[in-house]
């Protein structure tokens, strides 16, 4: 059976047929759909973890205890994820563990486009890359392979593109895989140093036998053409090279880590101009110089941002590899109005960020939706890292001497990924430090998937959610709010109080994400002969309200209009409208 | 049209079902015996920003993504988000246009302005060979669903293209629920008999 899939969803097909029974993962763009996907699987324990080193984890303890096991997580995941990975290298597993990295080239939804493949290079472990959504499954069922023969985690790397492109997959059955027993061996899972020193010269072998290997598969394949000129590629910058280089020869690495270090000096003694073909990073590039050949890679090709069809050829026109040029197009209109992300018509963060313009606080951020936060017009942010920085640097700045007030903001996941250790340190310290956690309930940027504040697991479970209030007052934070952030005067009195008690403060600024809750009314509407064109309402951003083509009299400025199939009823412009010229809407008859 | 691929290109705001009216445009190719790969970026694009899907047909397709200066056909599900991505089309190719206006925000907040729709139509009319505008909303309010919109501007998009109604109609029916098929082919039917206007066939 044929099937058109994306990557993920291959992945995810590829993770059934291979008999794995335990898969985990933190979401995270473009990874989150293999666990999602894996999920419709009633024969694999699927869990979302905390964060991707608990994902890692527990992945790592299933394989030791007997079962294929899975985790998966963007690339930046594998950061959280690292101190894990590097111990399974040592210790190897039982029953085979696939680990794989959904890194992001382009930055799409991503706070820096880092290069995984160094990740193989760094924890000694295989990397296999796909270059479309057939291998993308298969490749799953090779690592395992791979895993279990040489007793090793194998890394498994897939890009955006080929997370989220779709292609055709041919299907097959799952495996049956016998459930290996766990046998007791300290020395092998036990990584103090006299037992961790012993295992590193058996990673080392294991690296030696592996690059062996990678001379011999079929996962390293040469496709002969005009010997002119030899590229060598992996992932999907293969799929580029060979649309723009269609009668080039090409050495296609399904296999980065480690090289065919043979494979590629037989390959570069074939033809006469070797150039490597790669996104991000010179990884294969440098690995090849160091055989001592001489190659092409980066001199010819971007290193930053992800490579497109029309970047390879544009930058092997620019090498006198091909001739051409564009169509000539040139716009005479422009420039146009940008269209980035934007909160969502009714989102509760807004009312969040709307106080927090009013406080005129430093605000240290984080990763989630109400990273748009600081985004004009709400342009209400300072500093924005990584999943849970926004409490370290918030209490680094009150140490460093800020002038001024400031405040950490958090969402809910983002607490129980990163935020809780940076809690735990502020109390300990006794930080003068404002955390005001916007708690939606949901992890709202990668598709609302459950956490532990929102009350359901992946599989569907519904389970007591885990208070934020009351684990903030555990850890022996005194001064705990909860507040309905739809509340702005609430709202605004918690956050200034928070500031002024010099301690570690947390407010739990209630909020709604009108995909998993609702505000409960109707749409509003702008009376239109009380609307003076202020503007006012316009400063909060909302995709929902609109310059009308009325104009006020007096004024000339247009007066607003709210689009009633956008609007969700939050009320902000009603709070904000200084003119009282917004009509709420009715009251929503929830229905029991 | 390139090494005998065919290049499509779909262009809209979060929230207009741009993916799923990808999706559909590849299993058609798929349904009617091509390869067929498909490409979009999910994530910060959901929020209402501009979103863009790459679909090509062709006996074997490398790249998922089409080329500047290649697409045979592109879909515009909104006006502006039709001059952002109009150096894609191959030129003469056709542009199957949607009349509907989403200014985003910094039209509202800031200074930037929405362009009128003879500014559009004129920029788009320079490149394209044809160009097929239709109030996509209209007719499927019409029909009594806003929603299906998407299936009136591929039913357009299927009069410029040589193949069996039927193909395109059996696979937007197998994606879509069960109490939306007969809505869907309607609007789907709508587009493909003409709810449109012909802007430019030189």
């Amino acid at each position: 059976m044929k099937s058109l899939m994306s990557g993920n969803e291959a992945i995810a097909r590829g993770i059934w047929e291979s008999g794995t029974e335990v898969a985990t993962a933190y979401p995270g763009t473009p990874s989150t759909e293999i666990l999602q996907n894996v999920r419709l699987y009633d024969d694999i324990y699927a869990e979302w973890s905390a964060n991707e080193k608990v994902a890692l984890d527990v992945a790592i303890g299933s394989a030791y205890a007997g079962r294929r096991s899975v985790a998966a997580m963007k690339h930046v995941g594998l950061n959280v994820a690292s101190e894990s990975l590097f111990y399974a290298s040592y210790t190897g597993i039982n029953a085979g563990l696939v680990i794989i990295t959904a890194d992001d080239p382009g930055l799409h939804s991503s706070q820096n486009e880092q290069d995984n493949r160094h990740y193989a290079r760094f924890a000694k472990v295989p990397m296999l890359e796909p270059t479309d959504s057939q291998e993308a499954k298969d490749y799953i069922l090779r690592a395992f392979e791979l895993s279990e023969q040489f007793d090793t985690p194998v890394l498994v790397r897939t890009t955006t593109r080929t997370s989220h492109a779709k292609s055709v997959v041919a299907l097959k059955d799952r495996q049956q895989v016998e459930k290996r027993p766990y046998v007791k061996n300290a020395p092998k899972y036990v990584m103090i140093p006299g037992y961790a020193r012993l295992r590193h010269p058996v990673v080392e072998e294991r690296m030696v036998k592996l690059a062996q290997w990678a001379e011999q598969t079929d996962l390293n394949t040469i496709e002969w053409g005009d010997r002119s000129l030899g590229i060598i590629t992996s992932g999907i910058a293969y799929q580029y090279a060979r649309e723009v280089f269609p009668q080039a020869s090409i050495l296609k690495l399904g296999m980065v880590w480690p090289l065919p270090s043979e494979k590629i000096r037989e390959f570069a003694s074939q033809v006469s101009r070797l150039i490597v073909v790669e996104e991000l990073d010179p990884f294969i590039e440098e690995n090849v110089r160091q055989l001592g050949l001489q190659v092409e890679g980066k001199s010819i090709f971007p290193l930053i941002d992800e490579l497109t069809p029309e970047r390879v050829r544009d930058a092997a026109i620019g090498a006198n590899l091909l001739s051409g040029n564009g169509n000539g197009y040139k716009p005479s209109v422009g420039p146009l109005p940008r269209r980035p992300p934007v909160l969502c018509a009714g989102c509760g963060h807004r009312d969040v960020f709307w106080v927090l313009r009013k406080v005129k606080a430093a605000v240290n951020s984080d990763i989630g939706c109400y990273a748009l936060g600081v985004l004009p017009p709400l342009d209400s942010t300072d500093t924005i890292g990584c999943m849970g920085a926004s409490i370290g640097v918030a209490m680094g700045m009150r140490r460093g001497g800020l002038e001024k007030d400031n405040v950490a903001v958090i969402g809910d996941s983002t607490f129980f990924h990163a935020g809780l250790p940076a809690l735990a340190t502020a109390v300990y310290n006794n930080t003068p430090m404002v955390l005001i956690v916007v708690d939606n309930s949901t992890t709202g940027m990668t598709g609302h998937q459950g956490n532990p504040a929102s009350g359901e697991t992946l599989r569907g479970e519904n389970i007591s959610r885990i208070d934020i209030a009351a684990v903030s007052r555990s850890m022996g934070v005194k001064h705990v709010t909860e507040v309905d952030a739809r509340d702005l005067d609430a709202m605004e009195t918690a956050v200034r109080v928070a500031i002024k008690s010099g301690e570690t403060a947390v407010v739990v600024a209630h909020t709604v994400c009108v995909f998993v809750t609702s505000h409960n009314r109707e749409s509003y509407t702008v009376v239109t002969e009380d609307c003076n064109g202020c503007t006012l309402c316009y400063r909060i951003g909302c995709p929902a309200i609109y310059k009308s083509d009325i104009l006020d009299a007096k004024t000339s400025r247009p007066k607003a209009w709210i689009d009633p199939k956008q609007c969700v009823g939050c009320g902000l412009c009603y709070d904000v409208c200084a003119r009282q010229a917004i009509e709420p809407g009715a009251e929503k008859v929830v229905m029991v | 049209m390139d090494n005998g691929t065919i290049n499509f290109l779909l262009a809209g705001v979060g929230g207009q079902g741009t993916l799923l009216a990808s999706d559909i445009l590849a299993e058609v190719g798929l349904h009617v015996g091509y390869d067929a790969k498909k490409s979009e970026v999910h994530g910060m694009a959901q929020r209402g920003g501009a979103v863009v899907s790459h679909v090509r047909w062709g006996k074997r397709v490398a790249s998922p993504l089409c080329e500047r200066g290649t697409v045979d056909y592109f879909v515009a599900q909104e006006m502006l988000e039709s001059l952002r991505w109009l150096e894609y089309l191959r030129p003469g190719g056709t542009v199957v246009l949607s009349r509907q206006q989403l200014p985003p925000t910094s039209t509202v907040f800031g200074s930037d302005v929405y362009p009128n729709d003879d500014q559009v139509i004129a920029e788009v009319s320079k490149l394209a060979g044809k160009v097929l505008a239709l109030d996509a909303i209209g007719v499927a309010e019409g029909l009594g669903n806003r929603r299906i919109a998407n299936s009136v501007l591929l039913g357009a998009l299927s009069s410029e293209l040589d193949l069996d109604p039927e193909a395109w109609i059996t696979v937007i029916e197998s994606k879509v629920p069960q109490r939306h098929k007969e809505a869907n082919r309607k609007a789907f039917l709508a587009g493909r008999e003409g709810q449109w206007e012909l802007l430019r066939n030189p």
